[in-house]
């Protein structure tokens, strides 16, 4: 593997871009035409426009992304995560063409994008999922005979699965019917297949996701747990690890039980399980598999010192993973704010535009992972994600204070920035003492939007970004 | 095949006789690219790293910049071009709109200026077209898009070399439009 095209834009298609220097290979960078100029096409060895601002004709247009990584004499491929990360069809014509895709193979991309299976498999290998139906339901009598067995409320949701489509909470009985045929209208309309399955609807549950590693030759690692309980509609909102809720024991359990569905599905490369965690019992449930990097993959480099987009690039070119579960070491704690250019007290509406200053905090345990420089330009094609602060420090408390330090140290004009809205979070005394579940920071820190929100239905786990739009998973 | 540096010479001499703005050569094993400085918008805002590379101390006044990548090898040899005026002035800060209709790439592709390898171009330059006249061919993925001229007129200069990976939205062609 010499020469890698970054199939992304924004702060990932940088960070993949350093790393491929980082270990000697070039880099061909891919862009839209809003995008000229921008810091990824910047800092790669070329350039290349594929398409105009619909990601549909740029980012997620196979052909022209194949075309230019063979124009370029590329013998990979990373896709970042969002557009065609998770695209097991893109996986297979990167290979087709003689090009590494730097990501699991298409068949466990597959396997795992298929919601229903990815819940039979991992059921399969011991992994506790949530109580819920055995296989598709093709009828409300039918899912009132699930309702019956594991009770209300339940979670409606389609095969297909993601963004929410296709999914309802159903809290009693007189519900059902109605909501079954709209979510199976839904997902039909959205995935073009109508398959439900149904679950028991957790709630005050926290989200916890173990990261993993695996080679070419199975050997595999886990590098313990994010906890992304704090979330907006769906969206992480701010990450950290350790998670307050896990203890040494139990982080071995969901350790255990992530490398289990690893090795089942032969997996290779960087992949997250997400489970849902109660907090009071230690009881967790699989909810799927993320096969890509996460925009949260700082949390655990930062805690355990493990590159893991560079080990993705190794594990791709087939070396081995070289290291060991006992060598993977969590050292003090971590915390990721994803600064979104949205107006926080605006209903987070979007805040697209010039970023005519901007400076970002640094110092020591302080990391800013964003392809924003003055001057930047902020398209309203593509999520809002302008940079990822992540903090470090011996432990909880004292990341907590350095977060709150290093979000005084940004200097942001003409974009509006969630950095406000970090702040509250971070100084929250229900945040600050660990005790907040996936609904917390609706219910606590934006009621407002609770009754109007579009989605209100839906169920807090799923934390899935708009994939045509490619947003920050 | 090699190429000696009084060959590169003799190509800049061609080329600065020319009104090309970039040059894509192929001989043998050598792959060379010519890019002239200050060239249109359109390539200039997406230099190529090898441009990049080879650009000149500031303040020195050259031509144009020219870079060897002998197969397989990551760094290219360059070769700084004579500081001789390459063009007139006003000719290459034109821009390229003034000068006439611009035949833009589509789509990311190879370009083809011929239906198939040996085949005669659709057009050279000072070729008269029709509006729908096909006058190059995009190639992605084995599939073949034709590129029609846009405007009935002349076609002033073709911007691309055959055979070169394109980008969406760079210049292929300018076709002076005829009354």
């Amino acid at each position: 593997m010499k020469r890698v095209l970054v199939a992304n834009r924004g702060e990932i298609a940088v960070r993949v871009i350093r790393a491929c220097r980082a270990l000697g290979l070039e880099s061909v960078a891919v862009y839209s035409e809003p995008d000229r100029g921008a810091l990824h096409t910047e800092l790669a060895d070329r350039a290349i426009c594929v398409g105009p601002a619909r990601s549909a004709e740029s980012y997620l247009n196979m052909p022209a992304i194949l075309t230019a990584a063979l124009g370029t004499g590329c013998d990979a491929v990373h896709p970042g995560y969002g557009f065609l990360a998770e695209n097991p069809a893109f996986a297979e014509a990167c290979a087709e063409h003689g090009l590494r895709f730097v990501g699991p193979p298409a068949h466990a991309i597959r396997l795992m994008g298929d919601k229903l299976r990815a819940r039979e498999i991992a059921a399969k290998v011991g992994v506790p999922v949530v109580p819920g139906s055995d296989g598709p339901l093709a009828s409300p009598a039918q899912v009132e005979r699930v309702a019956a067995r594991i009770g209300y409320p339940l979670l409606l949701k389609a095969a297909a699965g993601g963004g929410g489509r296709g999914m309802r909470v159903i809290r009693s009985r007189s519900q059902l019917a109605e909501w079954f045929l709209a979510a199976s209208a839904e997902a039909q309309a959205a995935f073009g297949d109508a398959t439900l399955y149904a679950e028991r609807f957790l709630e005050g549950v926290r989200h916890v996701e173990v990261q993993i590693l695996a080679d070419h030759a199975g050997d595999c690692v886990h590098l313990g747990e994010r906890d992304c309980s704090a979330q907006r509609r769906h969206q992480k909102v701010l990450e950290e690890a350790p998670s307050p809720a896990v203890t040494p024991a139990l982080r071995t359990q969901m350790g255990e039980a992530a490398l289990a569905l690893t090795r089942e599905i032969g997996y290779e490369s960087a992949g997250t399980i997400e489970f849902v965690l109660e907090p009071e019992t230690g009881r967790f449930y699989f909810i799927e598999m993320n096969t890509r990097i996460q925009v949260e993959h700082p949390v655990t480099e930062m805690l355990t010192g493990v590159d893991l987009v560079a080990a993705q690039l190794r594990i791709a070119a087939r070396e081995p993973l070289g290291l060991s579960q006992t060598e993977i070491r969590l050292r003090g704690h971590a915390l990721e704010c994803r600064i979104n250019a949205e107006a926080p007290d605006e209903g987070f509406r979007p805040s697209p535009g010039v970023v005519r200053e901007w400076a970002a905090p640094a110092g020591e345990g302080i990391r800013v992972d964003t392809h924003i420089v003055p001057g930047a330009t902020v398209p309203p094609f593509y999520d809002s994600l302008l940079a990822k602060l992540i903090v470090h420090a011996a432990d909880r408390a004292a990341a907590i204070e350095l977060g709150r330090r290093a979000l005084g140290g940004f200097r942001v004009e003409g974009v509006e920035t969630t950095i406000p809205f970090h702040v509250r979070i971070l100084e929250h005394p229900e945040f600050v003492g660990g005790r907040i579940h996936t609904r917390w920071v609706e219910d606590e820190l934006i009621p407002s939007e609770g009754g109007s929100a579009p989605l209100p239905n839906l169920p807090p786990e799923i934390a899935r970004a708009k994939p045509a739009l490619g947003g920050p998973r | 095949m090699d190429l000696s540096y009084e060959d590169v010479r003799e190509i800049l001499r061609i080329i600065d006789g020319s009104s090309l703005e970039e040059l894509h050569l192929e001989i043998g094993e050598f792959r060379l690219t010519v890019r002239r400085k200050g060239a249109g918008a359109s390539s200039a805002a997406t230099p190529a790293p090898e441009a990049r590379r080879a650009a000149p101390p500031e303040g020195e006044v050259s031509g144009a910049e020219v870079s060897v990548w002998p197969e397989g090898g990551p760094e290219p040899v360059v070769v700084q071009a004579a500081k001789q005026p390459a063009v007139p002035a006003s000719a290459a800060a034109r821009p390229l709109r003034q000068r006439g209709h611009e035949v833009k790439a589509p789509m990311v592709g190879t370009f083809y200026r011929a239906s198939a390898p040996g085949a005669p171009p659709f057009v050279e330059v000072g070729s008269s077209v029709g509006e729908d006249d096909t006058v190059c061919i995009i190639e992605v993925m084995k599939l073949m898009h034709s590129i029609k001229a846009g405007c009935r007129g002349r076609v002033a200069e073709i911007c691309a070399e055959n055979g070169a990976l394109v980008e969406f939205g760079q210049s292929l062609m300018v076709i002076e439009p005829l009354p």
